[in-house]
């Protein structure tokens, strides 16, 4: 009996092409668009997920203050107030599992014929551990390399191309400011940066040997920033706490007066850049089930016209013998196809719309079985909920006026 | 036990102007078997007591019990299993599903029955080729002509093997000649042994019935039975 009705569905979808393709079109114009922009916006999430996975979680940033020269103020990180016995003091309180003090500028690399300005990490090999960043190739510089500033330098994916070309740079030397410089190994590529950076275009090598040879730091020991790394989330607070303490005693800095550093965290910022794609996305699927609904509306619109234009249909189904349950399944059944079938090309539309937005604009599109079943099932539903009242209109009708409608 | 037994039927409608009353304490009685012609001018109310005896519509006061049931007692599932399996309709207009083929036409009692498939096919096929039109089955309503449609249409009403077949002005829109098949058609199914009960406005295919009953203002006025096979043989010798 079942597929009996289905096939009388199919035949009334059929009996008027047009308006069955229109009423479709609201469902797959409703479930492309859901489709396309949760692609989209999860898309967007997992990009801002895997840029702060790139960063490195629980971190925060020691900047050391700003200094005043002649009544100017200088920006953070211009004093050197912070350094390396600041970052071992750091590493030795509670929760913290990682310290990186850093030391940056750019320099010009050469190598062979070709040359490429770039900017210069100088840090401890930890630095790698908070950023979870790996070697492609090669070794990371020691502990030892740093106590004697020894020559060496990892260098970034950019930076291996545009000065090495096809070359396998390990082993090489390169020159930096005048220095020659043993290549030690090649970083991971790590790609752009939550502001759009390419971080890989770097090159990493021990912190001694950047202040010496490259950076020309006025005092000894002295660094721009230090990276800390916590245990976990939850112990961000109270190092972030136990930091400002530290350095405060450490700096004299007595109750009351200006910090000669500043701690940021990162993971703070990361989380609101994550925040507020989850918010973008979230509307934009809000947005696109606004036309769901306008296509619900339409299957209600047809399936009224429907039910009034087939009247004397169903005053005769009544009179051989349908009860109102068959004549509220018939019709609830056809729109429940019109919804399934618009809703499955609207998935097709929405996969192949998301597929191109990949490829003309390089974004990243995330096309989830979740999301897919979530337009699914609400489609299903629009179909079951706006066909439902124009069905029990049908199935209520009096047989006689029916079978007397015109 | 009667096929149909009618007691002090009444029916009233409510309008604008107030209540009208259709039918007023009809009795009417009817054996299995018998073939019955129900004539009266236009609003004497014969189609509603068709109506009611369809169960499509239920009297304002009296008893109607069809087939030792009492209809008042029955719920709208119910009431559609009787339309579905103890009575069959023949309209005026027909009333075939246009877009759908005379197989399926025939056949459609039977999906509401839940009758599988292969018998509604068989069973549906079989009656198309009794009324004779055992080569159209895959046609369309609108590819023949008013009588063969009428034919499709108790082919319909007997696919369940009703025990009562209901027929209101079933010639109404058909020639002579068509009008006189139809009814040596209704004859032949009335000595199978099944119940008719007609309405009609003419009196030459009221003589078909073995029972003639009029309808004036609500009321029965006139009920006689004729000798049926008399009146069939005269017709045909004046055909």
């Amino acid at each position: 009996m079942f597929s009996a009705m289905l096939g009388e569905a199919w035949r009334a979808m059929g009996a008027n092409r047009l308006r069955t393709f229109l009423t479709m079109l609201g469902m797959m114009i409703g479930v492309g668009s859901v489709v396309l922009m949760m692609a989209v916006g999860q898309g967007a999430q997992a990009s801002v997920k895997q840029s702060i996975n790139a960063m490195g979680s629980n971190l925060f940033i020691v900047l050391s203050g700003s200094f005043t020269a002649s009544g100017a103020r200088s920006g953070s990180g211009s004093s050197s107030s912070l350094n390396v016995n600041d970052a071992n003091a750091i590493s030795e309180l509670d929760g913290v599992s990682n310290v990186a003090p850093i030391s940056m500028g750019n320099a010009q690399v050469v190598y062979g014929n070709n040359n490429w300005s770039t900017s210069i990490i100088g840090t401890t090999p930890s630095y790698l551990d908070i950023r979870v960043w790996d070697l492609e190739d090669g070794y990371v510089f020691s502990e030892s390399d740093i106590r004697s500033a020894t020559r060496v330098a990892l260098v970034g994916k950019t930076v291996v191309e545009n000065i090495f070309g096809d070359v396998n740079p390990i082993g090489k030397t390169i020159r930096i400011k005048q220095n020659p410089f043993m290549v030690l190994g090649v970083l991971k590529g790590k790609g752009q940066s939550l502001d759009g950076r390419d971080q890989d275009d770097t090159i990493i090598m021990p912190l001694t040997t950047a202040q010496r040879k490259i950076l020309g730091n006025q005092f000894s020991g002295s660094v721009r920033q230090i990276m800390v790394q916590a245990n976990t989330p939850e112990l961000m607070p109270m190092v972030e706490q136990n930091i400002n303490g530290l350095l405060n005693q450490r700096h004299n800095i007595r109750e009351g007066s200006d910090s000669d550093f500043f701690v940021r965290n990162l993971t703070a910022v990361a989380n609101s850049a994550a925040e507020t794609t989850r918010t973008m996305s979230l509307l934009l699927g809000a947005i696109a089930s606004v036309s769901l609904l306008v296509g619900g509306i339409g299957i209600m619109n047809i399936m009224l016209v429907s039910v009034t234009e087939r009247t004397r249909e169903i005053g005769i189904r009544m009179a051989i013998g349908a009860r109102e349950r068959d004549i509220l399944l018939q019709f609830l059944l056809e729109a429940i196809v019109i919804s399934i079938i618009g809703c499955l090309i609207g998935l097709f539309i929405g996969i192949t719309g998301a597929m191109l937005v990949n490829k003309i604009t390089q974004a990243t599109v995330v096309i989830s079985g979740e999301s897919v079943m979530i337009a699914f099932a609400v489609a299903a539903s629009v179909g079951i909920f706006f066909g439902f009242y124009p069905a029990r209109k049908a199935a209520r009708m009096n047989p006689i006026e029916a079978l007397r409608f015109q | 036990m009667s096929l149909v037994l009618v007691q002090d039927l009444h029916k009233d409608y409510q309008t604008a102007a107030g209540a009208i009353t259709v039918l007023k304490q009809v009795n009417f009685t009817m054996d299995a078997g018998d073939f019955v012609a129900i004539m009266g001018p236009s609003g004497s109310g014969k189609s509603t007591f068709m109506n009611i005896l369809g169960c499509l519509d239920k009297p304002t006061s009296g008893q109607y019990m069809l087939d030792g049931h009492h209809v008042a007692e029955l719920d709208g599932n119910a009431l559609a299993r009787i339309r579905n399996q103890t009575i069959g309709f023949v309209f005026q207009g027909f009333n075939l599903l246009s877009r759908t083929t005379l197989l399926d036409n025939v056949a459609l009692p039977l999906v509401y029955a839940g009758v599988s498939r292969d018998e509604r096919q068989s069973r549906a096929k079989a009656l198309l080729e009794k009324v004779g039109l055992g080569q159209y089955i895959y046609s369309l309503p609108n590819q023949i002509s008013g009588g063969q449609q009428q034919r499709v249409a108790i082919a319909r009403a007997l696919v369940n093997r009703p025990r009562l077949i209901l027929a209101d002005e079933p010639t109404g829109n058909l020639d002579s000649v068509t009008s006189e098949e139809i009814m040596t058609l209704f004859s032949e199914l009335n000595t199978e042994g099944i119940s008719i009960v007609l309405v009609t406005h003419e009196s030459d295919i009221a003589a078909h019935a073995s029972r003639q009953i009029r309808f004036l203002d609500g009321r029965i006025v006139h009920d006689e039975r004729s000798q049926s096979s008399l009146n069939v043989t005269q017709i045909e010798e004046v055909s």
